[in-house]
């Protein structure tokens, strides 16, 4: 690659500017994009922090740690919307903050620029597939379809309704 | 390419002569780092198994529990207890670049701050590492 790698925070100016030559306030010729990744990692990094930790304990820690994971387990934590989107959002930043952490050290240690664009386009192929499963598993679990599990909110309605018992029973 | 690995006056060694001592051996600033980006891949890699073998809830309660019973031998217990290692320690590792960015002080402090992710680490491993060994040796 010729050109050097841009710095975060875009390019600087060349170290020998013309004296006195005038200050031109914006230049249109480049975009921020490594600035906004340098802020996502940051910003995501703060949100994966609570969002892992919490899947590490809550899977881990509480109940009987590894030994209470299995499918009733997943079922009951997918039938809360609340996990849903606990879930979704680790999915996607995990994913997204990884995927442009191995981008940088693609760009780091890959030196062929052939080498380096089909080592970026393998990670973003797997990136893509694990965005796109991942979402579609969590949207299309269905709690309820393995018929041996006991969950309350996947009885028929119609037990739900009240018996009347008769006065003489 | 000069990318931000190539240490200052190290090019290409030229034939046997190798220079003496300028192969760049940092401290606590070098030792995060590459820390930090070895922790950060092996989490990227876990997470693309990880979310491959959750989708096996969609298959069935029989593939997902058969493919989850791999986790809970002892040897793999192990391995969870070093992914949370690692994992661990690449969020607190994170904080101090952040802090280091963003905060007047960083700079100055990124040494100490460097010690106090180590003893972080260390003070929520061992809670962690007792309980879940517990839970995988003795279960
Ligand atoms: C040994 C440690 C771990 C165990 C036992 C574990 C277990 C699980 C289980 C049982 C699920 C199903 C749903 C749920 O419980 O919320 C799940 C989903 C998930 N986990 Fe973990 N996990 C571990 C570590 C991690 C780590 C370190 C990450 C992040 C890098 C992570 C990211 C995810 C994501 C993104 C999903 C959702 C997958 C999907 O959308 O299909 N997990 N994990
Ligand atoms: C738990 C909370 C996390 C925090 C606070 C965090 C924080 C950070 C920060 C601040 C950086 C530096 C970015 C830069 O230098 O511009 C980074 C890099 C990185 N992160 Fe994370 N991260 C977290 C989770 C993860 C996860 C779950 C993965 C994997 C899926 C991951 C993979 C990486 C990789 C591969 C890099 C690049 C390392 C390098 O360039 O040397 N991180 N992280």
């Amino acid at each position: 690659m010729s050109a050097p790698e841009q710095t975060p925070g875009g390019s600087y100016a060349p170290a020998l500017e013309t004296p006195r030559s005038p200050y031109r306030r914006s230049r249109s010729t480049h975009t921020n994009w490594e600035l906004y990744g340098w802020l996502f990692m940051r910003m995501s990094g703060v949100v994966l922090i609570v969002l892992v930790f919490g899947h590490l304990f809550v899977n881990l820690m509480t109940g009987e740690g590894i030994h209470q994971v299995n499918w009733g387990f997943v079922a009951g934590k997918w039938s809360s919307p609340f996990w849903q989107v606990w879930d979704l959002l680790m999915l996607w930043l995990a994913q997204l903050h990884g995927a442009n952490g191995v981008r940088t050290i693609i760009n780091d240690y890959a030196e062929r620029d052939g080498t380096r664009f089909w080592l970026k386009m393998a990670l973003y192929l797997a990136s893509a597939i694990v965005i796109v499963v991942g979402t579609l598993v969590i949207f299309t679990f269905d709690p309820c379809a393995d018929p041996s599990q006991t969950f309350d909110f996947c009885r028929p309605a119609i037990d739900n309704v009240p018996t009347v018992t008769s006065p003489n029973s | 390419m000069a990318t931000s690995l190539t240490p200052p006056g190290q090019g290409t060694p030229v034939g046997k002569l190798k220079p003496a001592g300028t192969l760049y051996r940092g401290r606590e600033g070098m030792w995060s780092w590459v820390m930090h980006r070895i922790t950060g891949v092996a989490i990227f890699f876990f997470l693309f198994v990880h979310v491959l073998d959750t989708a096996t809830v969609r298959v069935s309660p029989e593939v997902y529990d058969g493919v989850i019973a791999q986790y809970k031998n002892p040897v793999m217990g192990l391995g969870e207890a070093g992914l949370v290692g690692a994992v661990v320690f690449h969020a607190l590792n994170g904080i101090r670049i952040i802090l280091v960015d963003f905060w007047s002080g960083g700079t100055k402090h990124q040494r100490k701050l460097f010690w106090g992710v180590v003893a972080l680490w260390t003070v929520l491993m061992v809670p962690f590492l007792i309980r879940h060994l517990t839970i995988v040796f003795t279960h």
